[in-house]
């Protein structure tokens, strides 16, 4: 394996701008990686003739002194941003052959900084899943192995395809999307960082909706200073997505002082949910110890609503699912299966473009808004919903971060949870709340579960406060000197 | 007055309330920035977000915000400072979303009123019961091919304002004259062409039938009537229907039905058991819409003269009959044109020459105000020789009409045709002479005491100077040589 794939993308900036490489080379490696970890089938598209352009045009850039806050960066893009001329998917057999005119404000943002698109991530339909076995295009697979077993596991979801591209070395960093914990979940289970900023930071326009309240892209990186590097190219006003939040976006990495003494990081008594395993709540008190060591004080919280998260959660995402998704109809682009009337078309269109997770959540959400239920559930929920951000808000009255666990397991096989839809949905306990409130939230490889799999903790901070949630992160980061990365079997 | 259906059984009231969907003038669309222009080329004006294609999201025109406020404050109706956008779930072929977005528990405009004009200078108020903003549909072309169906997207997220009336009409006419009233005002406040025939307006209609004093009867509703006359014959077949069915012992079917003009019919679309589940919840891709007292204050101060407080001043201020004042302000142009006219001169004399002569030779000739040949300055022009006495009242008909088929001037028609009228006395005192002289009989009978014969005499002198003779100065001269 190449060194140049090793690098943070903070060593690979220093390394282009010394010279020491170009943005050309750079990209070659990751192609040859990329290439090497099909078994991982971390990515549905590989663009590796446009990398090489890019790389090629970013190396000019640079010769001219214009480059981008990630100029030459190699970079593996969720297939649910739409990118210009190349496939676009969601991991769904209903967008077969859609290849978008346009291009996401997302990765707009990332190109006009130089960043080199690798190719489009696999990643569960829709974005619908947590552990990526929903895509049309097949499982990802997770680099980790449990110790002395060949098995394959999870990469968590829905962004599994963007973080076994990152921990496996194939990309230097990825976009994800996290409506209820799909950014944070697979960093946990892939031992990588991955943070969702507040909603509205980033814009969603162009990003293939799955729950229009809660979706919001963010970074995955191999560090927590990756992640603020990307957000600060990624984030930003967007006239043209109304949930968009005009405000300045600060310089995320300057956050990362090393201190964060005096800080308040509350402990929300809730998550300490029946049936937590040993590892994960030893691992969430060594988080809580690091946190003291740093200087910072601990302070118990409580979060009264938060076991209504889940179920909340189950009834907004798939309601407004329902209502996103019904424009896969196969009148205007996408897979179209003839019918013999316009209702025939689209039954059958959908019957066969959907996968059966995509289809519960449509059923689910259509019911939650039907008439004479729509008050009990979905009104209800958002009522939830409501109470949830405000325990958030009075607990920032007191503290200044919270610490919990990201998930409550480390990666699983396949199969494992697969017939049980509630046990799959149990994988979002942690990262689902700060969803529904909309905060920011990061997770950190923090250590490794007693099969050697990377386990997470989360960081949630208040709306609109990345600075202190990559501040505290990167405390965190430093004191678990987490360094464990999956033996690369997949090179065969 | 009412509308009493006859029946076996008795008189039957009929009991009409209206949605009235009104495109909103705009340059875009309501949430995207695609040109809302009528007649292009089918599919030309769409963009990524009005085709739904995946990852689009609407942003709201604010013009099309302050157009449904403008007309909230037109129907004197409450503006809500916080309404909300909602998702109106329903699969057609031409909805690309798979939803329309629409107001429905929180409408941009709440309650109003406005007041219809009935025959003989009658009005009735009628109740808003609310306006809300929302998408248009594109259109399903079924006649491109034998087999499959031809989308046009054009006017797929065309911004609409859907009126909702009380149901407080009780005739086909005050239906037809509710109509009327809310496209004068749309038309005044600049907010909607108010052109049914392009689809600018359409109406959904809600009849229903019941004794009077009785409690609403069941309702049907009639969607899509884009024209006045149709809407009225659907009101009357729908009524007599309804009444039949109860007086032969049924029950009317809360129904959406269809109006065929063809046939002169409604009949069954969908019943209620089949009426769609629209799932309608807040549109998570917008926020709130919000505004304050401020935004609509600014929009207040804009408002032009609406055609009610138009028709009074017609009324109190130029001393017009409310028949005549009540024509000139349904069309804004018609009032703009009149006041035009009326402008320094008799208001009366000029009410009655655009709502006689003017409008006489439009419809003859079949065109529009905007295509007359007769600005409003050439005819004030016309009037003012009439109240100068340079022509007579008859005259000047004969002149509006040259100038109505030419183009050309009152003054230089009176001109090139001679057709000054004559104020000298002295020619006029030997016209009265000769006919005196020449009709010492009438003469003696006008001293006998049948006053009448003045008008003979008068004919007879207009008669010898070919019409032009000042009337006034005949009166004045041979009034006291007849007298003797």
């Amino acid at each position: 394996m190449s060194d140049l794939t090793r690098m943070t993308i903070a060593e690979a900036r220093d390394g282009l701008d010394a010279g020491d490489f170009s943005a050309r080379e750079l990209t070659a490696a990751h192609i040859t990686a990329m290439t090497a970890s099909k078994p991982l089938n971390a990515f549905i598209t590989e663009t590796p003739d446009q990398a090489v352009d890019a790389a090629t045009a970013s190396d000019a850039r640079r010769a001219k002194g214009e480059a981008g806050k990630l100029e030459g960066i190699p970079l593996a893009i969720k297939d649910l941003f739409c990118t210009k001329g190349v496939l676009t998917t969601a991991a769904s057999h209903i967008l077969d052959g859609f290849t978008p005119h346009y291009e996401s404000t997302v990765t707009s943002n990332l190109w006009d900084e130089g960043a080199v698109m690798l190719g489009k991530a696999n990643l569960d339909e829709f974005a619908m899943g947590s552990s990526n076995e929903t895509s049309y295009y097949g499982n990802v697979v997770n680099p980790w192995r449990r110790e002395g077993d060949n098995r394959d596991l999870v990469p968590g979801g829905s962004s599994g395809g963007s973080a076994s591209a990152v921990a496996s070395f194939s990309a230097m960093g990825a976009t994800g999307t996290d409506t209820g914990g799909s950014i944070r979940q697979p960093a946990s289970f892939t031992g990588i960082v991955g943070m969702k900023p507040t909603y509205g930071r980033c814009s969603r326009w162009g990003v293939v909706a799955f729950a229009s309240s809660l979706d919001q892209p963010g970074p995955m990186a191999r560090s927590v200073r990756d992640t603020a590097i990307m957000l600060e190219a990624m984030a930003g006003f967007d006239a043209k997505d109304s949930t968009s939040v005009n405000m300045p976006v600060p310089n995320f990495e300057d956050a990362m002082t090393g201190d964060i003494k005096g800080l308040k990081i509350g402990i929300p008594k809730e998550y300490r949910i029946d049936g937590m395993s040993d590892e994960i709540s030893s691992l969430w008190q060594q988080g809580i110890d690091w946190m003291k060591d740093a200087g910072a004080e601990i302070v118990d919280i409580s979060l009264p609503h938060t076991k209504y998260a889940l179920p909340a959660y189950y009834i907004i995402a798939p309601a407004e699912a329902s209502s996103n998704l019904a424009r896969y109809d196969g009148v205007r682009y996408g897979l179209r299966v003839e019918g013999k009337d316009l209702n025939d078309m689209y039954a059958s269109t959908r019957a066969e473009g959907f996968g059966a997770e995509v289809k519960r959540r449509l059923l689910i959400g259509t019911y939650a808004l039907s008439a004479g239920y729509y008050d009990a559930y979905y009104l209800k929920a958002q009522k939830v919903r409501a109470r949830i951000a405000e325990d958030f808000k009075q607990a920032y009255l007191n503290v200044d971060a919270i610490l919990t666990p990201t998930a409550p397991s480390a990666a699983f096989g396949f199969g494992e949870k697969g017939d049980d839809p509630l046990a799959m949905y149990l994988n979002d306990v942690f990262t689902v709340p700060a969803s529904l409130a909309g905060l920011p939230g990061i997770s950190v490889p923090a250590g490794l579960s007693k099969d050697g799999l990377p386990l997470g903790l989360q960081l949630l901070g208040r709306p609109f406060d990345e600075e202190t949630v990559f501040r505290v992160g990167g405390v965190l980061e430093e004191a678990a000197a987490f360094t464990a990365t999956p033996t690369d079997w997949w090179r065969g | 007055m009412g509308m009493i259906i006859q029946g076996a059984t008795g008189d039957w009231e009929v009991v009409i309330g209206l949605e009235i969907h009104a495109q909103v003038t705009s340059k875009s669309k309501l949430f995207s920035g695609a040109s809302a222009a009528y007649g292009a080329e089918p599919n030309s004006q769409v963009s990524f977000v009005d085709a739904a294609m995946p990852g689009m999201l609407p942003v709201i025109n604010e013009m099309a915000v302050e157009q449904a406020v403008r007309t909230g404050l037109g129907l004197n109706a409450k503006i809500n400072e916080f309404s909300v956008f909602d998702r109106k779930n329903y699969f057609y072929a031409d909805l690309p979303q798979g939803y329309q977005i629409s107001q429905f528990l929180q409408p941009i405009v709440g309650e109003g009123k406005i007041i219809i004009d009935l025959k003989d200078g009658e009005t009735r108020e009628i109740g808003i019961t609310r306006l809300h903003l929302e998408q248009d549909a594109g259109k399903s072309l079924h006649d491109q091919h034998p087999s499959q169906t031809f989308v046009d997207l054009n006017r797929s997220g065309v911004p609409l304002m859907e009126i909702v009336s009380e149901p407080d009409m009780r005739s086909p006419e005050e239906a037809a004259a509710y109509v009327k009233k809310i496209r004068s005002i749309v038309r005044y406040l600049g907010t909607c062409d108010g052109n049914m025939d392009e689809g600018s307006m359409r109406a959904d209609v809600n009849v229903s039938v019941r004794k009077p004093g009785d409690e609403f009867g069941t309702r049907c509703e009639m969607k899509n009537i884009n024209s006045v006359r149709f809407m009225q014959q659907a009101i009357i077949y729908e009524a007599n229907r309804q009444v039949d069915i109860i007086e032969a012992g049924g029950t009317v079917d809360q129904e959406t039905r269809l109006y065929d003009p063809d046939k002169g019919e409604t009949r069954s679309l969908r019943s209620k058991e089949e009426a769609h589940d629209y799932r309608y919840f807040p549109d998570p891709d917008l926020l709130p819409l919000e505004f304050d007292g401020a935004f609509i204050a600014r929009i207040r101060e804009t408002l032009p003269e609406l055609p009610d407080d138009k028709k009074a001043r017609f009324i109190s201020e130029l001393g017009l009959s409310a028949y005549d004042a009540g024509v000139l302000v349904t069309e804004k142009e018609v009032a703009d044109y009149f006041e035009a006219v009326a402008e320094g001169r008799d208001a009366k004399l000029a009410a009655n020459w655009v709502i006689g002569e003017l409008f006489g030779n439009l419809n003859r000739t079949g065109k529009d105000l905007s295509d007359s040949p007769v600005a409003a300055k050439a005819l004030g022009e016309l009037i003012d020789l009439i109240k100068d006495g340079t022509i007579s009242n008859r005259i000047a008909k004969e002149v509006f009409e040259e100038m109505f088929d030419t183009g050309k001037a009152a003054g230089d028609i009176v001109e090139e045709k001679g057709l000054k009228q004559v104020s000298d006395t002295g020619a006029i005192e030997a016209a009265i002479d000769d006919v005196i002289a020449a009709n010492p009989d009438k003469v003696a009978e006008y001293r006998g005491g049948k006053d009448k014969l003045f008008g003979f005499f008068m004919g007879q002198v207009m008669k010898a100077t070919q019409g032009k003779a000042n009337p006034g100065v005949v009166t004045e001269i041979m009034r006291p040589k007849l007298d003797g």
